[in-house]
This record gives C-alpha cells, sequence and structure tokens, in this order.
C-alpha cells in the first residue's frame, strides 16, 4: 500500500514475481537519491545504524557479496561475512541448523545465495530476519533484476514498448528469469536467443523465442542483453562447446559492429568470459550498460535493505505484507 | 498526514499575514548580514524548502543580493525510521554549494519536538563544516524534546502535545495559512 509519503515496507525480497508495479517503481525511486549519495564527501547514512547484516554465501560470488557489503555499509549497518561454503557444508551443517545460529545471532537482514532453488524462501520462513535472495539456483536473482531495471530506466525514462533481447543460457540463469520478469512489468518488450536446448518451452507463452542472430535482429531490439554462459554448470554438454557458442550466439566482431551502426545498448550482469558471450572490443563500446549496471546494483541493494523491514510474520513470497 | 473530520480547525495566519512573517524572517536575516555577506539557505523538504525559497526572493527583491539555495531530506536521518508504518518516498537532497566555513540558515515551516532540526543538522554536517548553522521557522509550537531552539522565527504559539500544525503553501497544497487542529 503506497501514500503519497511513503509505501508499506515488506520482510523479504525472494522474487520478482511478487512485487507489484508500484514496489518495483518505489524501489527504482528510491535507488535515484542513494546513488546520488556517491558523489558526497561522505557517501555513508545513518538509516541502518545499529542494524545487522549477515551475508550468507553458500555459493562464491565476489560481485555480488561485495556489492551488498557496500550497500550495507554505506546505510551505516554492521556487516559479518557467514562463510558457509568452506565450512560448514563440510562439517555436514543443514540449512535449518544454520537458521538456529541466525536467530541466536539476532541478525536484522541476511542475504542468501545457494545453488538450490527455494533456500532463501525457507530461510525467510524461519527466521525473522529480513532474507534478501542474492541468488538461489535457477530460480530468482531479484536484486539483479532491479539493478538491471534501474539501469535500462536511465536510458529510457519509458521503458513502455522498449524491446530487450536476451542472449544464452535462459534455462540455466535466474538472472534471465528475474530480468525478463522486471522488464516485462515494466512495459518492455522481451524476446529470446539461445539454443534450443537452453530456452525452456514454456517461456514462449510471454516471450517471443529466436534461434538465430539474423532472426533476433530482424526483430527490432533496442537493447540486446547478453547472459553470462556458466562455465561450471556446463558439464551437462548442453551445447557442443565455447567456441561453437561464441560463433552461433555469442557477440562476434561481425555482429558487434551491426550493434554499433544500429546503435543498440549493450548489458550483461558480469562476470563477462571474453570470448565466449562477447568479444573483446565491445567491452569499450560507449553504448555498453555493464559498469554502470555494477555501479547501480550498489544503489538498488540500499533501497531494498531501506524498504524491507525485520519482523515476526514470515511471508515467503505471498502478497501479504507487514506493517 | 489526514486528520479525521472531527477535528476543529482554527486559523493561526492567513496568506497575508505569512507574506508579513515572511518578510519579517527576511528583514532579520538581511539585518544580521550587516557585512553583506549573505548566507546560504537550506530549506528541510517539503514546506522548508518552500519557505527558504520565499525567504530567498524576498531578500533578492529587497537587495538585489540571492541567497544560495539548497533542499535537504532528512528520511535517512530520522530516528523513528523502525516505528513508521511505511517506508518515506526519498526526495533528492541537494546543497549545491560547498558549506565548508560558510553561514548556513536552516528552514523549517513548524518547529515542535525538535527532532527534525536533529535529523537534519547530523546530515548537513556530512556535508562539510560550516562556520555556523542558524535556524530560521514560520511557526514555532513549543514542546521540545531536545535542546535545540530558532535563531528567527515567524510566530510563537503556546500548543499542547496533542494538538497539530498545519502550515499550507500554495506552491505545494491546495491552499495557503497556517492553522491549528484539535
Amino acid at each position: 500500500m503506497a501514500s503519497d509519503s511513503g509505501i508499506t515496507p515488506r520482510k523479504d525480497l525472494l522474487d520478482i514475481e511478487s512485487l507489484s508495479v508500484e514496489e518495483i517503481e518505489f524501489l527504482l525511486k528510491t535507488a535515484a537519491p542513494f546513488k546520488d549519495l556517491f558523489k558526497r564527501s561522505v557517501k555513508k547514512v545513518p538509516a541502518l545504524r545499529g542494524k545487522t547484516v549477515l551475508l550468507l554465501f553458500y555459493e562464491p560470488s565476489t560481485r555480488t557479496s561485495a556489492s551488498f557489503e557496500v550497500a550495507a555499509n554505506r546505510l551505516s549497518a554492521d556487516v559479518t561475512n557467514f562463510q558457509v561454503s568452506q565450512s560448514s557444508v563440510v562439517k555436514g551443517e543443514s540449512v535449518l541448523d544454520t537458521i538456529d545460529t541466525l536467530q541466536a545471532m539476532r541478525t536484522d537482514y541476511v542475504v542468501v545465495r545457494h545453488g538450490a532453488s527455494g533456500i532463501p524462501n525457507l530461510i525467510a520462513k524461519h527466521t525473522n530476519a529480513s532474507v534478501l535472495n542474492a541468488g538461489d539456483g535457477f530460480h530468482a536473482h531479484p536484486t539483479q533484476a532491479l539493478l538491471d531495471a534501474f539501469t535500462l530506466r536511465e536510458v529510457y525514462p519509458d521503458t513502455n514498448g522498449k524491446k530487450v533481447l536476451i542472449v544464452g543460457d535462459i534455462l540455466h540463469s535466474r538472472v534471465a528469469r528475474s530480468t525478463s520478469t522486471i522488464f516485462r512489468k515494466l512495459g518492455a518488450d522481451v524476446a529470446v536467443l539461445g539454443p534450443g536446448t537452453l530456452v525452456p518451452e514454456g517461456r514462449h507463452k510471454f516471450m517471443q523465442g529466436f534461434r538465430t542472430w539474423e532472426a533476433a535482429m530482424a526483430w527490432k531490439p533496442d537493447v540486446v542483453y547478453l547472459l553470462r554462459v556458466q562455465l561450471e554448470r556446463q558439464q551437462d554438454q548442453f551445447f557442443p562447446s565455447l567456441g561453437e557458442y561464441h560463433k552461433v550466439y555469442g557477440l562476434t566482431t561481425e555482429r558487434f559492429s551491426e550493434l554499433q551502426d544500429r546503435g543498440l545498448w549493450l548489458m550483461h550482469p558480469g562476470p563477462v568470459n571474453r570470448g565466449v558471450e562477447i568479444v573483446d572490443e565491445a567491452m569499450k563500446y560507449e553504448r555498453s550498460l555493464i559498469n554502470q549496471q555494477v555501479e547501480n546494483g550498489i544503489a538498488t541493494r540500499m533501497a531494498a535493505l531501506y524498504w524491507l523491514r525485520p519482523g515476526t510474520a514470515s511471508e515467503d513470497s505471498s502478497r501479504k505484507s507487514i506493517a | 498526514m489526514s486528520q479525521p473530520a472531527e477535528l476543529t480547525s482554527e486559523q493561526v495566519l492567513s496568506e497575508s499575514e505569512i507574506s508579513d512573517r515572511v518578510a519579517d524572517l527576511a528583514q532579520a536575516i538581511i539585518d544580521s548580514a550587516a557585512d553583506g555577506e549573505m548566507p546560504n539557505f537550506v530549506g528541510v523538504y517539503t514546506r522548508g524548502v518552500t519557505l527558504a525559497r520565499r525567504v530567498a526572493a524576498f531578500i533578492e527583491k529587497k537587495t538585489g543580493n540571492a541567497p544560495n539555495l539548497g533542499s535537504l531530506d532528512i528520511s535517512l536521518y530520522r530516528d523513528d525510521l523502525d516505528n513508521l508504518g511505511t517506508t518515506p518516498i526519498l526526495k533528492h537532497t541537494d546543497i549545491p554549494f560547498d558549506i565548508e566555513g560558510q553561514r548556513v540558515v536552516l528552514f523549517d515551516e513548524v518547529l515542535f519536538t525538535g527532532r527534525t532540526v536533529r535529523a537534519a543538522l547530523h546530515e548537513l554536517l556530512d556535508f562539510g563544516r560550516p562556520a555556523k548553522i542558524e535556524l530560521a521557522i514560520l511557526v514555532d509550537r513549543g514542546n521540545r524534546e531536545l535542546p535545540i531552539q530558532p535563531d528567527y522565527v515567524g510566530l510563537k504559539i503556546d500548543t499542547t502535545m496533542d494538538q497539530y500544525v498545519k502550515v499550507r503553501f500554495h506552491e505545494d497544497d491546495d491552499t495557503e495559512g497556517v492553522f491549528l487542529l484539535k
């Protein structure tokens, strides 16, 4: 619920699907003054002073955890890194054991990344802390989606009818899932391009799917969003080789020059596999938004932390919110 | 900030009386700047910004010298963020000048508990170390909870904690006037 002066906070941020357009607009609007803060000499505000933020990463992710850490620090929260992957999992500590530990530590916010879908929802259900999903399995990566939407709005203040082409491993990408959802909620048109084996069948109900660059370019996108090839998840051989992937779906020199000629915007969630999704020279493209995405990640994560309110109610991903 | 309909509303200042008080504030600030060095103005959102703008306009008309104008959103510096039913929508804090070593006059429309001014001072000091910060207020309604006093006051009225003082400006509202609700 929103009024002129504010909006009702939620306990958790688990996915994009359960956010209303109004809540998304609030978060994007709130991220802008946070970004302004970076220009001040004191880049910190006391909004979360005395609160604790726990980074619970079961999968390694230097960038996302660093981005959350900077965001929490700039809100004056105390940040603790809980290195689960290295220690506890090896010792056989279950997620539920970890939740008990969190409760005992009286942490206010927990940022969770896990290889299995639904773990953040499970944790949210069993703790009073606010849970922020920093990526779970193939399910969701809501703060990535928010930063992508914020970045898109910086180049297109009105996203209605803008065409975004998402290229790559759509099937194994929580980024594709969350980002395509937020773009569509903001009125943009989203299409996907990827190997047949990597584009989920059901998704074609909402989005057009292309099998070749030529067909996708004929659709006349405004933005090309390249996904990262998950090298570590490629054991199952969904496509023959990285070289083959580059040739068929990568941003090659020829495709990059077409992109440049048309002045299309370029996005990528990082980190980039140079020579696989994207040729080296495209990294310096003036319409590449990749570095802007990283910078905007901090501001949008600050907005999310600022909005969520720890409490006793657990809401999972339902629409119920605590007041 | 909606009030239940059964409250009685008494008008404390009319539109023309507000203009007179704005002129008084402006004159007092002009007198304080006898050396001709006009202080920098910073208004607290929403109506403190409007008040600062009006006082600045008056001073410019009278002296030809326009004070610098900045605006402050204190939401992130509030001491009651945890207890609010809603998360406030942030506005752009904008101080387009260097306050280091400068004289600053902070503007708000009503001075009540002093907590807003406390938050504003905290935020302002994150921008630098001014030589001096003063406080200009349209209505001082008493009932302070912190040791904060204004330097320039348009009107001082006695109120009780449960009363509500409403300042309305044409720039921000449908109507203009200062009202006491009880």
